[in-house]
């Protein structure tokens, strides 16, 4: 890899920097990647001691303090901070609750579609000709499709629910990892290296995962980390039209789809789990495009 | 320009049948057969089923099946609704106009905002305003426009009360449909009010669905500006001595425009997906909510035939934005 960070380099001791700090210089750079993954990071803490952070659990109700306001406003109380909904459970308990729940749609859906959409790619990618046509026809057809609708369609056929949601939106958001797969396979393909481990008698599958994949890495480490807010802002979706996580589950979008009904009359209930939808969407967002600019040069716009 | 016309089409052939299929096989993985969704929870019995399979063509085999569906498509039939027994088709066509009026303004919307402040944005790079246009469009991009409207509906209607919360029209005025796009029947019929109430009615989900294109035309019409602005002609252009005004408008905002108009191209499935949550805030009576509404009373037919009559407008305005592309740009013509 020629480094862009030549210059810099001149005025660091003799020693290359391994490609480790290379990369953690080139991405703390960039203030937004940064910002974006200190909120990631506590999104995450958020989720792991949901139990420990949270000072209500999320399903308890309380008959006495249906919609609450939050603390600072009149009629506020400090035992909810942030307000309680129209049953009387803490909002801030299930939005801090709600995180589990948010970071793990982000990552199953990653990860279906990632080791979906990598095994398609290579396979497209591998064996051209009728085959690559197959899978790639196919992926066209689910690009064409709205993508949502596609994703209502499939949830409403295997049932609404936080599972079949995670699916249909993995089904969804495959084609762009079976291209970005596809496309970096080609290239690879007829590269040096790969025709030495050929010749060498390394077997296709070998050649697929242990030769070609490494080198395919960098986009789709960047694809994975923009797909999680994808993934987050799609299910929200689905679970805001009753076809995701259903009630009481405390997903942010199926909160809100609760709230819809409080519009006139409790700002809290409507507004803070959308609030926590878009900061979790734009920090894996500014990650992602982070990444993106320290990973691959090639890529920055 | 024959050929290049031929070859997307013929491109679009394979595709087309594609979605049949997947339009096919998806209903068919509901559970139980249709006959059993039609009859709903009351059941029905033995003998009836059986008569009602072999008048619909359900006892043939799948491929047979296939080949009947297919050629009704073909024909323009795409079964009625099991809930209203109107054809979908009749239904997709009453109610599409009122997304493409949406989707329309939303369109303008995206782009009378997006393409100054992407072109202000990159003409004076680094500054405040560049920042804060960055800023915004990354935060429009990453916005749950579900949410969005909540909040523009809770803002704008509940607390200032200065826009109706939800349908197209106030049920005090009539309008004769002529054309289907309500702003355009209402300035042509005497009603007096309609033209504005209508507008009214408009604005806010315009906004919510413009929203995710705004960001994107921003972004795109920034960075596009930025690579055509560091070309030699520009630099040529400024050396002549052309008004800084000129320069930007004229020789750099033609060039940058081609992938502007790509993004847009690409924009309209996007659109119908927002189309579907947008319309279901506000109620707005077009074909997102209509299929949202479907799927809560478990009408199958109109699923798959929405579904697959969305895909086909999508594959459509594809089609012209990429002959558009052919004819203004003829590289990309011999490219392919």
């Amino acid at each position: 890899m020629v480094s862009p960070s030549v210059a810099s380099a001149a005025s660091t001791p003799p020693a290359p920097p391994t490609p480790l700090v290379e990369f953690w210089r080139a991405f703390s750079a960039n203030k937004g990647a940064v910002f974006g993954l200190v909120v990631v990071c506590v999104l995450l803490l958020l989720a792991l001691f949901a139990p420990w952070i949270a000072p209500h659990a999320p399903f308890q109700t309380n008959s006495g303090a249906f919609l609450v306001p939050p603390a600072w406003q009149a009629g506020g109380s400090s035992t909810y901070i942030l307000g309680t909904d129209a049953i009387g459970r803490d909002i801030l308990s299930r939005l801090i609750y709600g995180s589990r729940l948010s970071l793990s749609i982000g990552a199953v859906v990653v990860l279906i579609a990632l080791a979906l959409g990598v095994t398609l790619g290579l396979i497209a990618g591998f064996y051209r000709g009728l085959l690559e046509i197959a899978i790639m026809r196919v992926m066209d057809i689910i690009l064409t499709l709205p993508s949502l609708l596609l994703a209502i369609v499939i949830v409403a056929i295997l049932g609404p629910g936080l599972v079949n949601a995670m699916l249909a939106v993995a089904v969804v958001v495959l084609p762009h990892y079976v291209r970005i797969t596809r496309a970096a396979v080609i290239s690879e393909v007829s590269k040096d290296y790969v025709t030495a481990a050929r010749i060498s008698g390394a077997g296709t599958l070998r050649l697929m995962f242990s030769e070609v994949l490494p080198n395919c890495a960098a986009p789709l480490i960047v694809q994975a980390s923009l797909g999680v807010s994808t993934a987050i802002l799609d299910a929200a979706a689905l679970g805001f039209l009753g076809l995701g996580a259903q009630p009481p589950s405390p997903e942010w979008g199926t909160m809100l789809a609760d709230a819809r009904e409080f519009v006139m009359r409790a700002w809290w209930v409507v507004t803070l789990p959308g609030l926590m939808i878009v900061i979790a969407v734009l920090a894996f967002n500014l990650l992602g495009d982070g990444l993106r600019d320290a990973l691959d040069p090639k890529l920055k716009r | 320009m024959l050929r290049f016309l031929l070859t997307r089409v013929s491109l679009l052939i394979p595709t087309f049948f594609g979605m049949t299929l997947l339009a096919f096989f998806l209903i068919r993985l509901v559970p139980g057969d249709p006959i059993e969704t039609m009859a709903g929870e009351r059941g029905i019995d033995a003998a009836r089923h059986a008569a009602l399979l072999v008048e619909y063509g359900l006892d043939k085999p799948v491929l047979t099946q296939y080949g009947v569906y297919i050629s009704r498509v073909l024909h323009g039939d795409l079964g009625k609704s099991i809930i209203t027994q109107v054809p979908v088709l009749d239904e997709f066509l009453a109610l599409f106009p009122a997304t493409v009026e949406l989707a329309v303004c939303a369109i303008l919307f995206a782009l009378l905002l997006g393409l100054p402040a992407g072109i202000i944005a990159a003409v004076k790079r680094n500054s405040w305003f560049d920042h804060g246009v960055m800023t915004v469009s990354l935060t429009g991009y990453s916005m749950p426009i579900f949410w969005w409207g909540l909040l523009l509906i809770m803002l704008f209607s509940v607390y200032l009360g200065v826009t109706p919360v939800s349908g197209r029209l106030d049920v005090i005025h009539y309008v004769e449909p002529v054309t289907g796009f309500l702003l355009i029947d209402a300035l042509m019929s005497e009603e007096k009010g309609a033209f504005v109430s209508a507008l009214q009615h408009l604005i806010l989900p315009a906004i919510v669905l413009g929203t995710n294109p705004l960001a994107v035309v921003a972004r795109m019409t920034r960075s596009a500006m930025l690579e055509v602005l560091g070309e030699d002609y520009i630099r040529t252009a400024r050396a002549k001595g052309l008004a800084p005004f000129r320069v930007v408008a004229v020789h750099a905002l033609r060039n940058a425009l081609i992938p502007v108009v790509t993004v847009i191209g690409l924009q309209v499935g996007v659109l119908f997906t927002g189309a579907i949550l947008t319309e279901t805030i506000f109620s707005w009576p077009g074909v997102g909510k209509w299929l949202i509404e479907a799927i809560n009373r478990r009408d199958y037919p109109v699923l798959q035939g929405g579904m697959l009559l969305l895909g086909a407008v999508v594959m459509l305005v594809n089609l012209l934005v990429d002959l558009t592309y052919g004819i203004i740009n003829p590289r990309i013509r011999v490219a392919r």
